[in-house]
């Protein structure tokens, strides 16, 4: 089942695809520009996976790694489906990042990879920007980078994880006005699903509606005010961002 | 919107957290309760801000794998498994020679705050609490470590949220731990900060919204004492109440759902 969570006429509702857009849980039926999309899911504790994707790992020149490089991001950073992301006018390097968003459904404690996917609720997309020119090696990839205001794009659905029926073999997408800049695939992950909350879960406890950003594949060029980005998952839809300027988030 | 008038405090136990003025609060802390985290927002810390921390990299800074001293603040986030309240047991890993116990003033959001101005940074703020801000010792702070400052219960926070109104002069107040109450207790002043609570608001926000409710601490003195497997902590920060924290060794139940 694929669930959004939109906002029109005065309240959030619960939202699945329809053929001509989306229907409310009450019924409604609206095209998809008429409500205001939400990330699917209220969002709990978020895991974000750096260099997970052999080739884009290279792609930045980094070695083998000795261990998952974790970090975690705030709530505010978190957009909806069709939402706008600012692009600050003094940067030369701000890029997407196509990735799986795994949904933790049930409290992860020391829990082995054999029996990790019985805690993964669903998927979604995740568009997870950076800002190269911030980049500064303390705790690096550091907050200003990737923990910026409307910085993390989850959606347009919450799809459950019974519906998928490989999630090592999903296509990962993303298109810059219309022409595909980035591809890959979940096979080249580098620490796979179950070895992640292996790993997060023998020191911390996960609890439902964590969720882990799995890393995003190579192809990542530089976007500019006006661009329209969309990243595609198979089997969990098309998420699509605008790039805007400061001017229009009255920084000028 | 948060408004805070005195001192709120969230009993083990209670539902909810309940405001009182500082004599009750005392009052209530002398019979040895517990408590829950009086706040319940976003958890944010703050690295390398204390002088020392930064003149103990020396010339590190320069050299690889950092290559230049830090410009924006250094932030890392406090996820909700590591929340705990006053008189918490915090269990020591087995793999660490301890925990690092850092007293931070934690800087309690009030109203939304994006892209705020030095001038303007009180506005935002309803009032500070202590956060225990725990972690397992490390010096390379190259990457984030979330295995070592994310653990269950590594974000020890209260007892108290004291007004802002109650806190004339957060940029100078004497901080202390010490375990098992021996003494002299390890000491430190907010003053050494790099960045004062109003420079720390105004660049954090440039780039990221603090919600009412969120804390972001002003950063962990450098030296921290490292407790162990049996120890107590007391911390304390200027007259904000002081926060208990008890450390235990780890334990496995055989039999016990993961």
């Amino acid at each position: 089942m694929m669930r959004g969570r939109v906002a029109y006429a005065g309240a959030i509702h619960e939202a699945y695809p329809h053929e001509h857009g989306v229907r409310l849980a009450d019924g409604r039926v609206r095209r998809e520009d008429e409500v205001v999309w939400l990330a699917p899911i209220e969002v709990g504790t978020i895991f974000a996976l750096g260099l997970n994707y052999a080739e884009h790992t290279k792609e930045l020149q980094f070695g083998k790694q000795e261990e998952p490089l974790v970090f975690l991001k705030g709530p505010g950073t978190v957009l909806g489906h069709r939402g706008v992301t600012r692009r600050p006018a003094d940067v030369t390097f701000m890029h997407y990042e196509c990735e799986l968003a795994v949904v933790i459904g049930r409290t992860a404690r020391n829990v082995e990879r054999e029996n990790a996917m019985q805690h993964v609720a669903g998927y979604m997309i995740s568009n997870d920007y950076a800002i190269r020119d911030y980049l500064e090696n303390y705790y690096r990839p550091n907050l200003r980078v990737k923990n910026r205001d409307g910085g993390t794009v989850l959606g347009p659905w919450f799809v459950d994880a019974a519906d998928i029926a490989d999630v090592n073999q999903l296509e990962l997408r993303t298109f810059v006005n219309g022409t595909r800049r980035q591809y890959g695939n979940t096979r080249d992950l580098v620490t796979g699903i179950p070895a992640l909350i292996e790993y997060l879960s023998g020191f911390m406890t996960l609890a439902p509606g964590d969720v882990i950003l799995t890393g995003t594949p190579e192809g990542v060029v530089n976007v500019n005010a006006g661009d329209e980005v969309v990243c595609e998952i198979d089997g969990l839809g098309r998420l699509v961002n605008t790039i805007a300027s400061d001017a229009d988030f009255g920084r000028a | 919107m948060f408004a805070l008038a005195d001192h709120l405090l969230h009993l083990e136990g209670d539902a909810l957290p309940r405001e009182m003025d500082a004599h009750a609060a005392a009052a209530l802390l002398a019979r040895g309760i517990a408590c829950r985290a009086p706040v319940g927002g976003a958890v944010y810390g703050t690295l390398l801000n204390d002088r020392a921390a930064l003149a103990a990299l020396g010339d590190t800074v320069n050299a690889a794998p950092y290559k230049a001293p830090p410009k924006a603040p250094v932030l890392y986030l406090k996820p909700r498994n590591t929340f705990a309240g006053h008189r918490a047991r915090v269990v020591v890993p087995d793999d660490a020679p301890g925990v690092e116990v850092g007293a931070s003033l934690g800087i309690v959001i009030g109203r939304t705050a994006t892209h705020v101005s030095v001038e303007h940074a009180a506005d935002y703020i309803a009032g500070y609490t202590l956060v225990g801000d725990l972690s397992v010792p490390h010096t390379n702070v190259y990457r984030p470590n979330v295995r070592l400052r994310a653990r269950d219960g590594f974000c020890v926070i209260g007892p108290a949220l004291v007004a802002a109104r109650h806190v004339a002069t957060p940029d100078a107040l004497k901080i202390s731990v010490s375990l098992n109450d021996a003494k002299p207790p390890f000491t430190a002043n907010t003053a050494s900060s790099l960045r004062n609570v109003a420079q720390l608001l105004a660049d954090v926000t440039d780039f990221m919204t603090l919600d009412a409710g969120d804390v972001i601490t002003l950063g962990v003195p450098h030296g921290s004492p490292v407790a162990r497997s049996g120890d107590t902590a007391t911390l304390s920060i200027g007259t904000l109440p002081p926060l208990v924290v008890s450390f235990a060794g780890a334990q496995r139940h055989n039999g016990e759902p993961s």
